[in-house]
């Protein structure tokens, strides 16, 4: 079973893409399972139940989901195993931007936004930086001039990165996506790999569920900031 | 508008991996299933192809079969080559390497800059030689489209639809290094259409366009009449063609002109070609 980790900033359009390649996947009678890590909610599970195949819903809840979906992966992936599916996607949305939940030799893509501007590339961290397929969302509605602007900025955090646009609503670029997708292994190995990017270092107070603010509340690793005693601002 | 040009070919065009020098459609099928019968159709830099064909017949389509350069591996079943060759699969899809612009009458400007510091951004982008000159020039070219005239210091997403328009269009002829230009449907954009596809051609542009407008269909020397997903019939225009592109051309002055009269607050009696 092949394994393809979809990550992204909320309502970049994950979803929506992810629907028309199953559709896709679909029509070449292609077995194809989803997975939906999420944080808070999340409906989504019934979107892709409605294309009549397996889906699983993960929320973290009070976990910090980036340790949850690591911390599942595999169970995950013994479950699209027993479901006979040839691809597993698995969607998180809720991570923060300080991760990223792409795995060594497992296809990774990121889905950003065109319209979240474009200065936004710089600003995703490891899911842009570590993806394999950066794919772009709803660049039908910005300038040419900005599509360029915003790819060369992927381009500046991500050179390696294969860059292509999806319109999540028409599908357009979708053949492209599978394509780029088809080149990846078959046969994903979960157990044993590892993460291509840490998670964040813990374990403070606060990740014990301390809710009050001052000094003595604050214990474990901590990180202050930096702060410059002028008015004016530091010169950094 | 020759030298000009010739310098933008050298610094921002030589960023391309490839030289477009012909674009090559090979028939596919119709939503039915059922063979497009025409001849492989090849294209030249300089050229308009009109694509007309009532709404959801697929004309939308076959944009995306040219967006993708199409190996069979669309919906349509369709081929497009360039330079006669077939597409790679290990093409690199990279920025500096494509070879496809697009523009609609969706598209707009979302990002909070002046028209200076917009055009500036997108120069260094492809780390153009004399920006400022280049900005200038695409100002006067967008400001010669439309009716109203805008500034450096105007603020693009504020800009009107036709100034927005006029100004995409400037800078995908004169900052984007694509040689094959899409156009969707851009009749009520409020700007000089002729003078549009003239700028983007006279670029050496390859330009596609997608139009329920008679004057844009003419424009071009081939139209391509879409019905039910096919391409049914390739029309090339008759001399008779051009006698009503020439008196279109007349209609479409004058309403410009009125247009004016009625922007200043004048009257609109007067009509006489």
């Amino acid at each position: 079973m092949k394994l393809i980790t979809f990550s992204g900033p909320p309502s970049s359009g994950k979803t929506s893409v992810i629907s028309k390649m199953i559709r896709m996947y679909i029509d070449r009678a292609i077995e194809v399972g989803v997975v939906k890590f999420d944080c808070l909610q999340s409906n989504d599970d019934k979107i892709y139940s409605h294309m009549k195949i397996p889906v699983l819903l993960g929320i973290s809840g009070e976990q910090c989901p980036d340790h949850y979906y690591i911390s599942n992966i595999e169970d995950v992936f013994d479950w699209g195993v027993k479901q006979n599916l040839d691809i597993l996607l698995s969607e998180s949305a809720g991570l923060c931007n300080r991760c990223a939940p792409h795995i060594h030799d497992i296809a990774a893509v990121c889905v950003i936004d065109q319209m979240s501007g474009v200065h936004t590339p710089s600003k995703i961290g490891p899911m842009l930086q570590f993806a394999d397929v950066v794919v772009i969302t709803k660049s039908d509605i910005v300038s040419q001039a900005e599509r360029e602007v915003f790819e060369m900025n992927v381009q500046h955090v991500n050179p390696h990165a294969e860059i292509i646009h999806v319109n999540g609503l028409t599908g357009q670029g979708v053949v492209e996506l599978i394509e780029i997708l088809d080149d990846y292994s078959e046969d994903s190995v979960v157990t044993n790999n590892k993460l291509r990017y840490s998670m964040p270092m813990a374990l403070c107070s606060y990740c014990l569920g301390e809710t009050n603010i001052g000094k003595q509340y604050q214990q474990g690793n901590l990180k202050k900031i930096e702060i410059c005693e002028t008015k004016v601002g530091c010169e950094q | 508008m020759g030298n000009k040009s010739l310098a933008l070919k050298n610094d921002i065009q030589n960023q391309l991996n490839q030289e477009v020098k012909t674009i090559t459609l090979y028939p596919g099928y119709s939503k039915n299933g059922e063979p497009e019968l025409f001849e492989p159709l090849s294209f030249y830099p300089g050229e308009t192809i009109a694509i007309v064909g009532p709404t959801g017949s697929g004309k939308s389509r076959l944009l995306e079969d040219i967006e993708c350069i199409a190996n069979g591996n669309t919906p349509t079943g369709r081929k497009v080559m360039i330079n006669n060759e077939i597409s790679k699969k290990d093409r690199k899809r990279a920025t500096r390497k494509r070879i496809v612009a697009q523009l609609s009458q969706n598209m707009n400007f979302v990002i909070d800059l002046t028209v200076y510091e917009f055009l500036s951004m997108h120069a260094r982008c492809w780390s153009v030689v004399n920006a400022s000159e280049r900005i200038e020039w695409i100002l006067e070219l967008a400001n010669s489209l439309t009716g109203e005239k805008f500034k450096m210091e105007s603020n693009v997403a504020q800009l009107s639809g036709g100034q927005s328009r006029a100004l995409m269009i400037a800078d995908c002829a004169l900052l984007s290094p694509a040689p094959i230009v899409l156009i969707d449907e851009i009749e009520n954009a409020g700007i000089n259409r002729r003078k549009a596809i003239e700028i983007l051609t006279g670029e050496d542009k390859i330009v596609f366009l997608t139009t329920h407008d008679p004057l844009l269909a003419l424009l071009g020397p081939t139209r391509l009449v879409i019905k039910n997903g096919g391409i049914c019939n390739i029309i090339k225009r008759t001399p008779k063609e051009e006698g009503t592109l020439r008196k279109l051309e007349i209609a479409d002055n004058k309403l410009d002109q009125l247009r004016t009269i009625m922007r200043k607050g004048g009257l609109l009696e007067d009509f006489n070609s």
